[in-house]
């Protein structure tokens, strides 16, 4: 494994040109200052109520289970000129697979033509046959996604982002985007004088926007609501936050009903029609006749009310055929297929384990390989393979060879490194970051993401449920 | 607005303004617990306090004989008495994250706020050496919570349902404590005879009326609107009648009535019918009359009407209508 691609220094004496100004000012700073400033942070976090919830877990004082994620003080600066080329890549990569969630429910031409094997797609647990020749508005299926890029080292020293995941179902975290600016624009407003860091704060709107544009034609004023499995859900602060920022409803699937195909809420003055839904639930739990019937998340009838094309839906239904790491591998391809265009944005190269010369490589190779489930999340379900005991390797032998196609391998790239606030001091600590990028009559995206930070010395995961925090993301103007 | 948030926003209020009057009524009792007086009496205090809140009976089996530590530990921080200020600032706190977009971030974070520091006021049992602090903060809290909401929230129905939840329950709170402290005096009360006056120490009686002047703030209001000796007939009219004591039942009555205009839908004719008939009670009510029929009986019944109006909002506005 090549060392990391490091964030702010080329070498221990170079400190690449965009961190320059930065660095000055940070040296300038007495340790206890940055310190203090760190607790002020957590301070206001925790009275904002800035927290994610964690399922059975106690919080610090042993109250309740809220718990806040690490901010780290020290930006990831990423420079104009990368970000505009990245921002291409992104809006290029979610056109062509929204393109593709609408081929895979009509006519299917990718699997025609032979580029994507039938069974990848109908035998996927994430393709839901009930959305088969629907017809959602604008033919956008993916309004808010979710990518996930992490820069990994060169040969040459140089770095290379690559698109690591894409999440098209409920991708969350841009909360802690907006939020993470605030509190930097509140510790060290100093900073943002001597820099011109591109905005972010806009997006609630560009959010609102493109759930209007996206509302059944026949409706001119369109209700648009926020759909939250509750106040006991892990993100459910930053769907209250959104509902509040765009001034919209925040519902419970208790507060909806379905009438005649409409779909109306519960309100003081009577039932009230809703014609936009920013789910943040999963289509399992979406609506108990057509799905899990256990669901007590969701609100029965919304599917046909949906097919009828009365209520859009905010991811549509069955966007997961397109996110899955088994998916993954065929996006370049269907950049190619559906655009006639070269991917901007790197893949990382995959092993498909259900083919049986990528397995017996995976196989052979498995202490240097990253090895995925194909439906995991949140960095569960997971081999590392460098940092893996000869225990583990074994174990994740056994699963592979019972269940093939349930995995990928893919090269361990090292994410990049930022210098980050440890116990210590500060020290480098590995990076990914996730843009949120938004699509209705046109694609949107505020400057940057959400960048996650692995607080765990040589860690490389960065999700919050593993311990993972995160850093303000700074698009430098130069 | 959706019935749901309604209702989170109608009982964050209540309990918010629950755990101000319990607080008050508990500093009141501790104050006069610091005044001489046989331990009869003062055993007494504490166990109409209990009973305003309807809880002798719980108590009485957890814990047993009434001690002032004892009801003061079970009133603040027992987390398995629904009605301690713990509680009623957790619940306030759980109702306002349920609903925390509707709220403006001013108001959230003062209940929030309120709860992370509570906790670590009751941390240690150290607020039973200087009570009346922690009770003087969660009042302020209170204040607080209340005046971020009029002075930073759109006056829509969020805030008129907050209003509506404050003034229930305040004009709830305020009769209880009236019953309680009346009752402590003679079993029915209708007014004082001239030889019952007598009979008893003048000087008790202006620590026992003057004690709940304080417990709601009125001790200054009424030598302001009375000019006058404290005399329980008049203690009684203030809080039950005058409309410009802002705790009256009298001043909650209107609060409710004007906030519940203002929200009213197509099923509440009957509720706001109601909430408008014991407000004109009051406004044209007088305190020979209610003396006449008896405290008691009076308070009970306004008690019944309250919780009907309740039950009234809760089935118009705050539990979903069926599709």
């Amino acid at each position: 494994m090549r060392p990391s691609f490091d964030e702010m220094r080329a070498d221990g004496d170079t400190v690449r040109a965009h961190y320059r100004g930065y660095d000055r000012w940070l040296a300038q700073q007495p340790n206890d200052v940055m310190l203090s400033r760190r607790e002020e942070a957590e301070v206001i976090f925790r009275r904002v109520g800035i927290t994610f919830a964690v399922y059975g877990a106690k919080d610090e004082d042993g109250h309740g289970n809220e718990r806040l994620i690490p901010f780290d003080l020290i930006p990831r600066v990423i420079p104009a000129h990368e970000w505009a080329e990245m921002e291409k890549g992104l809006a290029q990569r979610v056109a062509a697979l929204n393109r593709f969630i609408h081929d895979v429910y009509h006519d299917q031409d990718i699997i025609k033509a032979g580029h994507v094997p039938a069974e990848q797609i109908l035998q996927n647990a994430q393709f839901r046959p009930e959305m088969m020749g629907v017809d959602v508005p604008g033919g956008v299926y993916s309004h808010i996604s979710g990518i996930d890029i992490i820069r990994a080292a060169n040969a040459d020293g140089s770095g290379s982002y690559y698109v690591l995941e894409d999440n098209l179902r409920v991708p969350s975290g841009v909360s802690y985007m907006l939020e993470d600016r605030k509190m930097m624009m509140r510790l060290f407003p100093e900073l943002f004088s001597q820099h011109r860091v591109a905005p972010v704060a806009h997006y609630p709107d560009l959010l609102l926007e493109t759930l209007r544009s996206v509302a059944p034609p026949s409706v001119n004023e369109p209700t648009v609501v926020v759909l939250t499995p509750g106040m006991h859900n892990s993100a459910y602060f930053e769907h209250a936050f959104l509902a509040q920022q765009m001034g919209i409803e925040l519902v419970e699937g208790q507060d909806l009903f379905v009438k005649d195909n409409f779909v109306y809420m519960r309100t003081t003055q009577g039932p009230k029609r809703v014609d936009v839904i920013y789910r943040r639930v999963d289509d399992d739990f979406l609506d108990p006749r057509a799905f899990r019937k256990d669901s007590t998340l969701g609100c029965a009838g919304l599917l046909g009310a949906y097919r009828a094309g009365n209520v859009t839906l905010s991811n549509a239904i069955g966007t997961g055929v397109a996110d899955d790491k088994s998916i993954y591998p065929y996006v370049p391809k269907m950049i190619e297929f559906y655009l006639g265009e070269k991917p901007i944005l790197n893949n990382v190269p995959t092993y498909m384990c259900r083919k049986d010369e990528d397995l017996k490589y995976v196989l052979a190779n498995l202490d240097e390989l990253v090895v995925k489930e194909v439906h995991g999340a949140g960095g569960y379900g997971m081999l590392i393979g460098p940092a893996a005991t000869r225990a583990e390797i074994e174990d994740f032998r056994k699963a592979l060879l019972a269940n093939p196609s349930g995995y990928i391998a893919q090269p361990t790239l090292a994410l990049s490194t930022c210098p980050t606030y440890v116990d210590h001091g500060i020290a480098p600590r590995h990076i990914d970051l996730r843009p949120f990028v938004l699509s209705g009559k046109e694609v949107q995206m505020v400057p940057g993401g959400l960048t996650r930070v692995a607080l765990k010395e040589g860690s490389l995961v960065v999700n919050s449920s593993q311990g993972g925090g995160t850093k303000d993301t700074w698009v430098l103007e130069a | 607005m959706l019935s749901r948030t309604a209702d989170h926003l109608f009982w964050m209020a209540r309990y918010m303004e629950r755990a101000e009057n319990t607080a008050r009524m508990l500093d009141v009792n501790y104050q006069a617990s610091l005044m001489p007086q046989s331990a009869d009496e003062a055993e007494k205090g504490w166990k109409g306090l209990l009973g305003i809140s309807e809880l002798s009976g719980d108590f009485a089996t957890r814990f047993g004989a009434v001690t002032p530590d004892s009801v003061m530990r079970y009133m603040v921080s027992d987390e398995r008495n629904g009605s301690s200020i713990r509680n009623c600032l957790q619940a306030a706190r759980e109702n306002a994250r349920a609903v925390r977009g509707t709220l403006t971030t001013e108001v959230w974070e003062t209940q929030n706020q309120t709860w992370l520091e509570f906790q670590r006021m009751i941390a240690s049992e150290a607020f039973l050496r200087d009570p009346s602090t922690l009770f003087e903060w969660v009042k302020f809290r209170s204040h607080l919570s209340r005046g971020v909401t009029v002075g930073t929230m759109l006056q829509d129905e969020a805030f008129h349902f907050l209003r509506i939840g404050s003034f229930l329950e305040r004009a709830d709170n305020t009769a209880r404590l009236l019953d309680v402290k009346f009752h402590a005096v003679e079993s029915e009360y209708h007014g004082f005879s001239n030889g019952g006056a007598a009979a008893r120490d003048t000087e008790v009686d202006f620590y026992h009326w003057s004690g709940i002047l304080r417990s709601v703030s009125g001790f200054e209001v009424y030598r302001k609107a009375y000019r006058n000796v404290i005399r329980p007939e008049k203690v009684a009219e203030l809080l039950i009648l005058r409309a410009d004591m802002p705790r009256s039942l009298a001043a909650c009555m209107q609060e409710v009535v004007t906030n519940l205009k203002m929200v009213a839908n197509e099923q509440s004719t009957e509720t706001l019918r109601k909430a408008g008939r014991l407000q004109s009670d009051l406004q044209y009510g007088r305190i020979d009359e209610i003396l006449a029929t008896g405290l008691h009986a009076y308070l009970t019944q306004f008690l019944d009407r309250v919780g009907t109006l309740g039950i009234g909002i809760s089935r118009d506005f705050l539990v979903p209508v069926a599709a």
